[in-house]
């Protein structure tokens, strides 16, 4: 049996500023419609993984594909209107913008006004939260309705791989229910997704595989039954 | 009280230039944190193109085109060239190449037309003042209050209902985030720099219209005055760089008007010294907001 080419494969990833380096040569795969983990430690270097994916961060890789096509040279606009954008940490709305003029711009690479109207429309149906919220300020919402408001300007350039930076950051626990709820249904609709996050026992009951960086390496990976089975894991993360 | 409505025209008028000018500065700041002080030349630029579609005796409603048109191009063309390679450096150097291209252009102007003021002989029909009562409104003054107003509309309009204008307000935010929404960042910031021109073009156009000729260093003043209105309103903020524009046109009307004759030469250092007596009690300025420079 041989297995479809991953829709995101990366090996040799290097991450550095100036003298710090912050991610040392990763290898790592994504298939189409898996949800896979990246955990570690504050600092350990996932959010500047992510960030290299979609070029926000300083990159260098033996390989960076993304549907087989080589990314490593093209901007972020480049590869977001190509099928993968970020959900960043810390949730990086814009405070004086509304949330309508959020979907609006996330919609920015939809041609014409019906694909955006339909992408709207469904946004508005899976967060009606936001529905009712629409000519309000983002900057007036609540954390947990900021979070839901970047994942719908994400969404909105309908992408084919979604990566998400710490969606429970700072959230109620009710809140962060909801969100992983959501981007487990996402993942039933089709779509693929790399989740960092802090919570490694929720990250890994939702998703297929996990990778875990120390340091800026990847020191254990693994099936997340796996991984939740793994005395290190417990140790570290688990707290069990 | 007829003197001071008089002079509050009078403030409109000159604040109203200097609200363009500060605005064309805050627009750029907002979103690549560049001071851009070759602003000033874009300015001249618009009253250099005036005086030479003039003297080529170009129907009036073409030369102000052309009068805006060409800084609009100059500034666009002055990203591409200067600022985009730099872009996301310090905010030291950033400034330092500005300063370059302002003195590069200034210099271009000194050689390839004259050091010398070239006169923009402006239709007689403007010259006129029309008489409300006792206030003497001049017809230039009063283009010059109705341009702003449109132009300060135009821009509201523009900042609010159209993609691009959203994508500017987005970009002075978060600009990383604009281009993850896959937006063009170069689109973007050329937007910035062509509204920067245009904004510049215009008030160039108000200044030559009162003074009757352009020279090298024309742009100068007005723009160093136009970054303080900037600062006043807390560089970045668009509203803020409005409201300081008025306040300093205010001011140094005002100061003009009522300051003792032997004080007059000190009018520009009177107007700074309450400017820094503002900034000691809003050292953000009036309406500073945070920006966001990451790229
Ligand atoms: N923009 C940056 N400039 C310099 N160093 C950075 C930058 N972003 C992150 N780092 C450093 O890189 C390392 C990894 O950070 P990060 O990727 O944010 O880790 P994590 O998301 O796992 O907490 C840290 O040492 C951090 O200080
Ligand atoms: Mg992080």
């Amino acid at each position: 049996m041989t297995s479809p080419a991953p829709l995101l494969d990366v090996s040799g990833l290097t991450v550095s500023y100036g003298a710090v380096e912050a991610v040392r040569g990763i290898d790592l795969t994504v298939a189409k419609g898996e949800i896979v983990t990246l955990l570690g430690a504050n600092g350990a270097g996932k959010s500047s993984t992510l960030n290299a994916l979609v070029g926000l961060a300083p990159r260098r890789a033996r390989r960076l594909a993304f549907s087989g096509q080589d990314i490593a040279h093209l901007p972020t606009e480049m590869i977001v209107r190509g099928g993968m954008t970020l959900v960043p940490e810390g949730r990086r709305i814009f405070p004086t913008l509304t949330v309508a003029e959020h979907l609006l711009l996330g919609g920015a690479k939809h041609a014409g006004r019906g694909p955006l109207a339909e992408t709207r429309a469904e946004m508005l149906a899976l967060f009606p939260i936001l529905n009712e919220r629409l000519d309000q300020k983002a900057g007036s919402l609540s954390g947990g309705e900021q979070q839901m408001l970047s994942i719908a300007r994400a969404l909105m350039s309908s992408p084919d791989i979604l990566l998400l930076d710490e969606p429970s950051l700072g959230l109620a626990p009710q809140i962060v229910d909801r969100i992983f709820a959501l981007v487990s249904d996402l993942r039933s609709r089709g779509l693929t997704i790399l989740l960092v996050e802090q919570n490694v026992a929720l990250a890994l009951e939702i998703a297929d595989r996990g990778y875990v960086l120390v340091n800026g390496r990847i020191e254990i990976s693994g099936s997340a039954a796996d991984l939740m089975a793994s005395a290190e894991i417990r140790d570290a993360y688990l707290g069990a | 009280m007829d003197i001071f409505l008089q002079q509050l025209l009078n403030a409109l008028s000159l604040g109203g230039t200097y609200a363009l000018l500060a605005l064309g500065l805050a627009v750029v700041f907002s979103i690549i944190g560049l001071i851009n002080f070759a602003h000033g030349e874009l300015m001249t630029t618009a009253g250099y193109v005036m005086a030479f579609a003039l003297a080529a005796a170009l129907p009036f409603p073409l030369a102000i085109i052309l009068a805006v048109a060409a800084p609009v191009l100059l500034a666009v063309v002055m990203e591409r060239v200067a600022f985009r390679p730099v872009r996301g450096a310090s905010g030291t150097t950033l400034l330092l190449t500005s300063f370059a291209v302002s003195a590069i252009l200034r210099v271009l102007f000194q050689n390839f037309i004259s050091a010398r003021p070239v006169p923009v002989p402006m239709p007689a029909a403007l010259s006129g003042v029309i008489n409300i009562g006792p206030l003497h409104l001049g017809i230039i003054q009063s283009i010059s209050i109705a341009t702003t107003a449109l132009m300060l509309a135009g821009l509201t309009l523009f900042l609010n209902r159209t993609v691009a204008g959203r994508a500017m307000r987005a970009a002075a935010e978060d600009f990383a985030i604009v281009r993850l929404m896959g937006l063009r960042a170069n689109g973007v910031v050329a937007t910035a720099f062509a509204i920067s021109g245009l904004l510049a073009g215009v008030a160039g156009l108000l200044w030559v219209a009162q003074r009757g000729s352009v020279d090298p260093l024309m742009g100068f003043l007005p723009v160093l005055k136009a970054f303080i209105a900037a600062i006043i309103g807390g560089l970045g903020s668009l509203t803020g760089a409005v409201a300081g524009g008025f306040l300093l046109g205010f001011i140094e009307v005002m100061l003009q008007a009522w300051l003792p004759e032997a004080w007059l030469p000190y009018r520009d250092a009177v107007a700074i010294m309450l400017v820094i007596a503002v900034l000691l009690f809003r050292p953000q300025g009036l309406l500073a907001r945070k920006t966001v420079l990451k790229l």
